[in-house]
């Protein structure tokens, strides 16, 4: 069933003469048709749900490797906020595997990130966030997007706070018992660490 | 026109019989003096009593209209704001709501109070009807519940297929760590292949749009990304981090539940208050248009009795006269 429905849409868009990419602007489909049948043929008098797909919000679309925006755009979500769409030069991101850096061409990559600085490189000026840990998808049409569960800009975070908490979670993480008190008290440990480094 | 005809009903009743109304004897003074006249016309006490009531209805459904008006407007910048959050994961993943996979989890979100019009109905129809469309010979469909409205409309015939029911969700304001703490227990209590979240999209004060979000477990995302389709381009993607393509992907579909079930969660909420005013603003409306009739039957009833004595009256004095 599902191979029907990629064929279907490959050949579409073969004969738009762009590359299949279910995320570019030029074609994406705004409801799912095999489900918009099937939901007809067994609830014919209910209306279909809609999905997500009639929700998302139109992106650049993809570019084939020779010509490479000039600006990355980034989006940096949290549940709480969202800054989208902002072209910017470059951005520093907090991977597990370290600092990476994020510029208008990079290769597609998902990547996990742990406790750390945030930076958005906007020709001079540079922007500071601390991030508590999430993902970012970059995408090979200069797109970012950086999913983060906590975003604080780096100002609003308080130096005397953080000591003090610091202080706090070594000593519990030193005079942990069981595995999931040390686990939870290591966490803490981790990103107090990665504040106090940031400021 | 129904309520008149029923209202008219009503009260002929007491015109018939030609007993005095023995249980107002005891309580008011007026009715006393009506009743022992004997029954001639309509006790405008009852009217009153009825218009009393209507009016206590009104003021209380304005006031509740008032509340939801104001929860409605704390809760709807939060839902607004975490509308990006699931973005990213549909350009990256899509969604499939066709899949077809074995172990389909249906997730749906419901409010614990009542008054709040069909929105609760319309999610339960829904998610029968996704439960009717992956109900194929080796496929299996198991709800789990949010809210207690939505949990006493299944109980009552899918028992057997529910697997968990969270309720008072609404007690602390809602935030992302308790709905990721929930999407936690969800995660590691139930079995799944793919998740299909069923809630009510706020889309505005009178809007409200059925939807359907689907969240797939790593297993079934990797099966779809190497059998080509719509995931066929996550290959593509370089994977950094992690140890293997298996663990991040993990932790990627447990990140967009969580994610997508917090952006539901805070949707429902508004729909949930949004349908409560309107429902609470045709009501007081309703109640106003019920007092309006009731208004001028008692004017109607009060007149008719004064007539009555003043005949009496007049009658009385002519006949002694002559």
């Amino acid at each position: 069933m599902i191979r029907h429905a990629s064929t279907g849409l490959l050949s579409r868009s073969i004969a738009t003469g762009v590359q299949h990419r279910h995320f570019s602007s030029t074609e994406v489909p705004a409801a799912d048709e095999l489900f918009m049948m099937a939901w007809k043929r067994i609830m014919p008098n209910l209306d279909p749900p809609k999905t997500p797909l009639s929700f998302v919000r139109p992106r650049p679309s993809s570019i084939s490797a020779a010509d490479i925006a000039s600006k990355l755009t980034v989006n940096l979500v949290s549940p709480y906020s969202e800054f989208s769409n902002r072209e910017v030069d470059m951005v520093v991101v907090p991977a597990t595997t370290g600092q990476m850096g994020i510029l208008p061409g990079h290769m597609a990559s998902i990547s996990e990130l742990k406790p750390g600085v945030l930076s958005i490189h906007d020709g001079d000026d540079v922007k500071k966030y601390f991030i508590s840990s999430g993902f970012a998808f970059i995408h090979s049409n200069s797109v970012a997007d950086i999913m983060a569960t906590e975003a604080v800009p780096i100002e609003q975070v308080d130096p005397a706070s953080v000591q003090k908490w610091l202080v706090e979670f070594t000593q519990k993480l030193s005079s942990a018992s069981t595995d999931l008190e040390k686990a939870e008290a290591q966490i803490g440990v981790d990103v107090l660490v990665a504040l106090n480094s940031a400021l | 026109m129904a309520a008149l005809r029923r209202e008219g009903r009503r009260f002929a009743a007491p015109l018939i019989s030609n007993n005095p109304i023995k249980p107002f004897r005891s309580s008011f003074a007026p009715a006393e003096e009506q009743a022992l006249l004997g029954v001639r016309s309509i006790s405008t006490q009852i009217v009153r009593n009825r218009m009393k009531s209507v009016r206590n209805i009104q003021k209380i459904t304005k006031a509740m209209k008032m509340v939801a008006a104001s929860k409605l407007r704390a809760i709807q910048t939060k839902a607004e704001n975490s509308r990006g959050l699931w973005q990213p994961f549909t350009a990256l993943l899509g969604d499939t709501p066709s899949v077809d996979v074995k172990k389909n989890v249906i997730v749906t979100i419901s409010s614990d109070k009542g008054l709040c019009g069909g929105i609760n109905s319309t999610s339960v129809k829904i998610s029968r009807g996704i439960r009717k469309l992956n109900s194929g010979p080796d496929q299996e469909s198991k709800y789990v519940i949010l809210g207690e409205k939505a949990k006493v409309q299944l109980v009552r015939d899918s028992k057997n297929d529910i697997e968990l029911i969270i309720t008072e969700l609404q007690k602390n304001p809602l935030n992302y760590t308790q709905v990721s703490v929930l999407a936690d227990d969800i995660l590691k209590n139930v079995e799944y292949d793919a998740l299909r979240i069923v809630f009510n999209k706020f889309q505005s004060v009178v809007s409200f749009l059925p939807t359907t979000a689907t969240v797939l477990s790593p297993e079934v995302v990797e099966k779809e990304a190497e059998s080509g389709g719509k995931l066929g381009e996550l290959d593509s993607y370089e994977i950094e981090g992690g140890e293997t393509k298996s663990e991040v992907l993990q932790n990627l579909t447990e990140f967009q539940f969580s994610c997508v079930m917090f952006n539901a969660v805070l949707e429902n909420a508004c729909s949930e208050q949004g349908a409560r005013m309107s429902a609470m603003d045709s009501s007081s409306r309703n109640a106003g248009e019920m007092l309006d009739r009731l208004t001028l039957t008692y004017n109607r009833t009060r007149q008719a009795s004064i007539t009555t004595e003043l005949i009496e009256i007049i009658s009385g004095a002519s006949a002694l006269e002559g």
